[in-house]
């Protein structure tokens, strides 16, 4: 499977992400400049984490009227596979391929830490190999996690089975504790109708080995590869 | 940039929702408080954008940019509202003159 990672001015994950890629899952991938009017043949895009435009007037507000993002939403519109992460996720929500927002974190300080995650929904590439239920350990770092959408948006995420990893205690519980920013219902990525579009705040691209502390990050991916190319282009 | 006489000014204010918790509003008014400033019961925080336009501009058609600029740029609707005021007409900087 090929992959893209997307460079914004300010993506500091992109070689992260590119490496996760290329020296773990050995997978075909290349780097596509934010300013990228074509996209080259690729069947996963990564939007990786980072401070895209110094997150100016809100983050990820300015990077989604970058070039590429047409690429995205075309791609996207195709039921092609789209992993948001962190600022990724931000640019994903400006943008409108996913719902809601983000706001400064509950206590304002920037979280950088192993935090554990509840898979919630399999119904993304992602996540289809993985059981519903389990706690992957997975790193965040950010200032502006704290994910918001109104009632409506909310009720829709649940009925749709759409709300993908929740903030957990290490049993799998729900708890403002385990809750790392304050997220409304400890929610810590979601994916849009299809499932091919995932936003996420924790990084996967940061423990893919041993050495990094967990493995947990491999899992999303293994997920993804596993689906093959029937995760590429596959009707809602 | 110096200033042109011929030139509309207008004010965009950005707020979060009532409904959106304001954290940093919150940390702010908390440490108030705490300064002795007791009375204070409410802060929210928010954006000021001053925006000037080329006195050219027809009235109209300047609100309908402002207008879409607010929608689609300044705030972000599923959280944050904007209001704008014009505080400075090409004709008033032109009297003044």
């Amino acid at each position: 499977m090929k992959f893209g990672v997307i460079v914004f001015p300010g993506s500091n994950c992109d070689h992260d992400c590119f490496s996760a890629v290329q020296d773990v899952l050995k997978q075909p991938v290349q780097f596509i400049w934010h300013g990228e009017t074509r996209l080259p043949a690729v069947d996963c895009l990564i939007l990786p984490g980072g401070f895209s435009y110094g997150d100016y007037l809100r983050t990820g507000a300015i990077a989604q009227f970058s070039p590429v993002m047409e690429l995205v939403r075309k791609h996207a519109a195709q039921g092609k596979p789209v992993i948001g992460i962190c600022n990724g996720f931000q640019i994903l929500l400006e943008s409108g391929l996913l719902p809601g927002a983000m706001l400064r974190n509950r206590g304002l300080s920037f979280v950088c830490k192993y935090v554990h995650l509840r898979v919630d929904s399999t119904r993304t590439p992602f996540t289809r190999s993985l059981t519903r239920g389990r706690v992957l350990q997975i790193p965040v770092a950010h200032g502006e996690g704290n994910y918001f959408c109104d009632a409506k948006t909310l009720a829709r995420l649940k009925s749709e089975d759409r709300i993908v990893f929740r903030y957990c205690t290490p049993e799998g519980k729900l708890s403002d504790q385990a809750n790392p920013n304050g997220s409304i219902e400890h929610i810590a990525g979601i994916c849009n109708e299809r499932g091919n579009v995932l936003g996420m705040m924790p990084h996967p691209e940061r423990c893919m080995e041993p050495s990094m502390g967990s493995t947990d990050g491999r899992e999303l991916f293994l997920s993804l590869l596993a689906q093959g190319a029937s995760a590429v282009g596959r009707k809602a | 940039m110096p200033q042109s006489k011929s030139e509309w000014v207008v004010e965009v204010f950005v707020t979060l929702k009532p409904s959106v918790l304001d954290p940093q509003g919150a940390t702010v008014q908390r440490e108030l408080n705490a300064m002795g400033y007791d009375r204070l019961t409410g802060l929210r925080l928010g954006k000021y954008f001053k925006l000037t336009f080329d006195g050219c501009l027809a009235r109209a058609e300047m609100e309908k940019q402002i207008k879409h600029m607010g929608e689609k740029v300044l705030a972000n609707p599923v959280i944050e509202t904007y209001r704008y005021q014009i505080v400075s007409t090409p004709a008033a900087a032109g009297k003044k003159a």
